[in-house]
């Protein structure tokens, strides 16, 4: 009897541990990486302008698309603002930006003043189509291929790596 | 007596045609989505934008008819496991689910044992 209590005992001390381990070793920074390798969910969103609307058949047609939430009152989207611009001069990417529960002539100064990188551009006045792609904070960015398939989900500003990592995929 | 039986009948069948007619409550899914940008807070306690944004969401997907469970699904889908509450049960959280009622089991093996030993 002393045995099995001994051995169940040692069970539940290797079981805490084990919990422990998992625990501190993992990566606590909540993502959205589950999203990746699946597929664009339907979507339509309205263009900027009230003019036509995009859907997923507008991603189609292009070989890669990256999808970029941002808004003017986002800080962190002026910090990612050059590296758009830089993408934008790329060939091969279309760059479909969301802009995102933001007011239009705040978000029409923010271009004129840092530039317009974006191919599409289409707003989200609510929010709501950006819980389809899993969208929790901006700038967040979403590189799509042919295939409508997520090949990439940058959450935060996109960095000169994250930069170099698009090129690399595309090319 | 036949009245007290064609009471009972009538308060019978109308709870089943309650329970048909049971819509989805939408602070009780608010209750059980976490806040994603919020310390320890569920949707139904938070102000912040992203709450707002999920619950214009949860107000659609029970508009077009969806279930409380699809719409848990929804969530998860989108956000991963980690925005319901209550886990789903799948085989990644199975040993959750299992677990206490394995220790359960064994507890009360153990238990029942150790006393008839003793007696």
């Amino acid at each position: 009897m002393q045995k099995i209590i001994k051995i169940i005992i040692l069970f539940i001390f290797l079981f805490v541990i084990g919990i422990f381990y998992i625990s501190l070793t993992r990566d606590t920074n909540y993502n959205t990486s589950n999203l990746i390798n699946k597929e664009t969910p339907e979507f339509k969103i309205i263009s900027f302008d009230n003019s036509n609307s995009y859907t997923r058949d507008d991603i189609k047609k292009n070989n890669y698309t990256l999808i970029n939430f941002w808004a003017s009152w986002c800080a962190p989207c002026k910090i990612e603002h050059p590296i758009l611009m830089r993408l934008s001069q790329t060939k091969n990417l279309v760059i479909l930006g969301i802009n995102f529960k933001d007011k239009e002539s705040q978000a029409k100064s923010f271009l004129s003043e840092l530039g317009n990188p974006y191919d599409l551009l289409a707003k989200d006045k609510n929010g709501k189509q950006s819980v389809r792609f899993g969208v929790y904070g901006i700038p967040e960015s979403i590189l799509i291929n042919k295939d409508l398939m997520i090949i990439q989900k940058f959450v935060g500003p996109l960095s000169f790596e994250d930069y170099n990592n698009i090129i690399k995929i595309i090319e | 007596m036949k009245l007290n039986l064609f009471i009972f009948i009538i308060i019978f069948f109308s709870e089943f045609s309650f329970a048909k007619e049971k819509t989805v409550d939408p602070n009780q899914i608010h209750k059980n989505l976490r806040c994603l940008v919020c310390q320890g807070q569920s949707i139904s306690d938070s102000n912040s934008d992203f709450a707002q944004t999920i619950k214009l969401v949860v107000e659609d997907l029970i508009d077009e008819g969806k279930t409380e469970e699809e719409i848990y699904s929804f969530m998860s889908d989108k956000y991963g496991d980690w925005i319901v509450f209550k886990p789903q049960f799948n085989i990644q959280n199975s040993l959750l689910w299992i677990l206490p009622y394995i220790v359960l089991i064994f507890g009360g093996f153990f238990i029942f044992s150790f006393l008839k030993k003793r007696q």
